[in-house]
């Protein structure tokens, strides 16, 4: 009897535990207005007065398929193209939700295909399972929509949902990750993060500060690598080894952060125990860099933007909310954006695929690079210029995310 | 002479002598490897060496090694939920204190209120594992298998599957230091639980009880112990144990990141037991043991980290040590090599006898 009651006791326990765990997730339909609203703001101080920002992602967008957008609808890589006439029916098969930047995508894309622009959205979230994904494009395929846009889960095994889709007529864009398909005219048209140019973006911001600030001597630089094999570390890890070895960096230490801050902070913890003069430090991403800015304030050192003074520079990627938020107090010098705000140029695209024009097979989203020191105003890679964004607490604002 | 090697045996024969002993070894080889291994200075205020991160990051580990041990000692069997435990535990306070946003510079919530908030789920997960493995007889891998996929969910379910930031400073305490005092706090969160578990155990015939349950839970019942308050019991205090570490570690980055928290450290906790001389099939524990287990695991971390080896090829090395140091203390293996080494003699002598006749 007694074990009964605590049995019940156990049962009702747990359901508690799980509602409230409910509970609290019911809050996300109710919070995501919020955030869809927020990129109808950035929008707005776009447009309306943060000049600069805009003629940054103008002139960053100089990857052919948004500078073409710009001349040709003299509209902004990160203006919303609405639809007139007939409602589209759009599928986006996503690949889940696990991260914020992923969230943001999903909330920029949503956002960017309202009913007021014109489209009929349907969503579906694979949960990270490329089965999900499959089948919600033969959904797609069944309810006849217009356009597909794929984010997929893993790169290979699109073969047939992708044939299956071109033989329905389907014109298929994808987005962020690659397919790996035998006929890469399977898909209309692939948009994604260039990792490498915004590893290349960031030492290039480094080189370009210390020649401006007129630093000559030894350069003690660290290098906290995301997860080993993720497409994110590969283009960022080359993008500074290049760097290095071509400006005559001392590469005190390459380790692993696996992304996370923890690790991140474990990580720097013990290399600042072996080498006394580091100056640098290199995060491929946002949690890295809050781990190693929290092992370098505990070993009693600066973390600044004065190198000449002793301060130790963090540079870092992403350029999340929290990121953005260490970089406006300067404890991060250079943040370089990974852009997850596909909505508009998508947008964009379905437009010129129902004027008929073609699409670029293969390109990059405008990403912008952002700083709260104006020492920097403009990067050159490979003979482009890309222009850095001063951050204040304005621009941080009217971030989406 | 032979006085003295009569002592050394004894020595050798002495349970904590091998985990000692390992610990000794990894403590060794970094002095040759990086000689400034034991250079502690104060720094900024905090002690500041290897030495002391050593004993710093393994704070959470030897926490979790107490709950552990008791759970293999009751149960025969190890709660692989506990790195998911806190997770849990830290998305519950860090939610509480966020008011449901994803990052704050003030608390919603009183600190204390959501400590023991998060503290309480942690404890009621301990319970769920207990009425599994000693009310429903469940195998307790199969019964903590459930938390431990399902745990992450939790956390991840009520963090929204956002990172969620506490940027208030009296969040970072219990991660750093108690305000001017150069040790770091997680070494006092540690050095109190651990004593409060000692005194528990040596003052109450708590772990008596756990040991006679977990060696012959019928020959207990037969002498009017209740086994299945006590797994129970055990279960119950490793989650709040797991809950512990949950708090550390998110204090540690003022965050719940629910998909790292703790990720992985069931097995590391699991491994202190056994490096311990704790047998997993349950009965006769040692708590200190357990403990130097956990600062031995963490030993061999940081000084891979010293010797600047990737943390992904970590386990690599880690596996390699721990397999040493497991099979230099399994009674078998001494065995095997006194067999090799009787026959290797007795053909020896049969060969002998042969040439002799």
């Amino acid at each position: 009897m007694k074990r009964k009651a605590l049995a019940i006791f156990m049962c009702t326990a747990m359901a508690a535990g799980i509602m409230t765990g409910c509970g609290s997730s019911s809050s996300a339909p109710s919070e995501a207005p919020a955030a869809s609203e927020a990129p109808a703001a950035s929008e707005a101080a776009s447009t309306e007065a943060a000049a600069s920002e805009a003629a940054s992602t103008e002139a960053a967008g100089s990857e052919a398929a948004s500078t073409e957008a710009a001349a040709e609808s003299e509209s902004a890589a990160d203006e919303v193209a609405k639809n007139d006439g007939d409602v589209l029916n759009i599928g986006f098969a996503q690949v889940g939700a696990e991260s914020d930047w992923r969230t943001a995508c999903t909330d920029s894309v949503k956002s960017a295909f309202s009913a007021e622009n014109g489209y009929n959205l349907i969503f579906n979230d694979a949960q990270q399972k490329q089965e999900n994904q499959i089948k919600a494009i033969r959904d797609f395929i069944s309810q006849d929509v217009d356009y597909i846009i794929l984010d997929p889960v893993t790169e290979t095994g699109w073969d047939q949902p992708l044939q299956e889709a071109a033989d329905a007529g389907i014109p298929v864009i994808v987005v962020d990750r690659m397919v790996d398909v035998s006929d890469s005219s399977l898909y209309t048209a692939w948009i994604g993060s260039d990792f490498e140019l915004e590893g290349k973006k960031a030492c290039a911001y480094l080189k370009a500060y210390l020649e401006a600030k007129g630093y000559t001597d030894a350069v003690n630089i660290v290098d906290i690598q995301g997860t080993i094999g993720a497409s994110a570390q590969i283009g960022r890890t080359a993008a500074f080894d290049a760097a290095a070895e071509e400006n005559g960096w001392n590469v005190v230490s390459q380790q692993t952060g696996e992304f996370t801050q923890a690790k991140g902070q474990e990580v720097m913890e013990s290399i600042l125990k072996q080498s006394d003069d580091v100056n640098v430090v290199y995060c491929e991403n946002d949690n890295e860099a809050f781990g190693a800015r929290d092992a370098i304030e505990a070993a009693g050192k600066k973390v600044g933007t004065d190198i000449a003074n002793g301060d130790i520079l963090i540079m870092s990627f992403d350029a999340t909310n929290a990121g953005l938020t260490d970089t406006l107090d300067g404890s991060i010098l250079v943040n370089t954006e990974c852009n997850p705000l596909y909505g508009p140029v998508l947008t964009q695209y379905v437009q010129k695929l129902k004027a008929g024009e073609t699409l670029d097979h293969d390109s990059y989203i405008a990403e912008s690079q952002f700083s709260a020191d104006d020492t920097v105003t403009s990067v050159n890679v490979d003979g482009t210029d890309y222009p850095v964004t001063l951050l204040t607490q304005d621009v941080l604002d009217a971030r989406a995310y | 002479m032979n006085n003295k090697g009569f002592s050394l045996k004894d020595l050798t024969k002495k349970r904590l002598f091998m985990p000692i002993a390992c610990l000794v070894v990894v403590l060794l080889i970094n002095l040759i490897k990086t000689p400034d291994f034991f250079n502690i200075s104060i720094n900024n205020g905090v002690l500041y060496g290897y030495i002391i991160d050593v004993i710093n990051r393994g704070s959470e580990l030897a926490i979790l090694a107490i709950g552990m041990t008791l759970v293999a000692s009751s149960s025969g069997g190890t709660d692989i939920s506990v790195g998911a435990i806190a997770a849990v535990a830290a998305a519950v306070i860090t939610n509480i204190l966020s008011g449901g946003t994803d990052s704050v510079s003030e608390f919603h919530a009183p600190l204390a209120v959501a400590i023991l908030a998060g503290l309480l789920v942690a404890v009621l997960c301990g319970m769920w594992n207990g009425f599994l493995v000693a009310s429903l007889k469940i195998q307790p891998m199969v019964a903590t298998l459930i938390l431990y996929t399902a745990g992450r969910g939790i956390a991840q379910l009520i963090t929204r599957g956002q990172i969620t930031y506490i940027r208030v400073d009296a969040y970072k305490v219990i991660g750093s230091q108690f305000g001017h005092n150069p040790v770091p706090a997680p070494i006092y969160v540690a050095i109190f639980m651990i004593v409060v578990a000692a005194l528990f155990l040596k003052y109450t015939a708590f772990g008596l009880y756990v040991q006679t349950v977990g060696i012959n839970a019928k020959a207990a019942r037969l002498v009017g112990l209740n086994p299945v308050k006590i797994q129970f019991l055990c279960y119950m205090i490793c989650g709040l144990m797991a809950g512990i570490a949950g708090v550390i570690y998110s204090s540690r980055i003022y965050s719940c990141d629910a998909n790292n928290i703790g990720l992985n450290v069931e097995m590391d906790a699991i491994l202190a037991v056994a490096l311990g001389g704790n047998s997993l099939a349950g009965g006769k524990f040692s708590l200190p043991g357990s403990l130097i287990g956990a600062y031995t695991i963490q030993a061999l971390t940081t000084s891979l980290y010293a010797m600047g080896v990737s943390s992904d090829q970590l386990p690599v090395y880690k596996a390699i040590v721990v397999v040493i140091i497991v099979s230099l203390q399994s009674p078998e293996l001494y065995k095997l090599i006194k067999h090799h080494k009787k026959t290797g003699a007795e053909k020896k002598n049969l060969i002998k006898e042969a040439v002799q006749s």
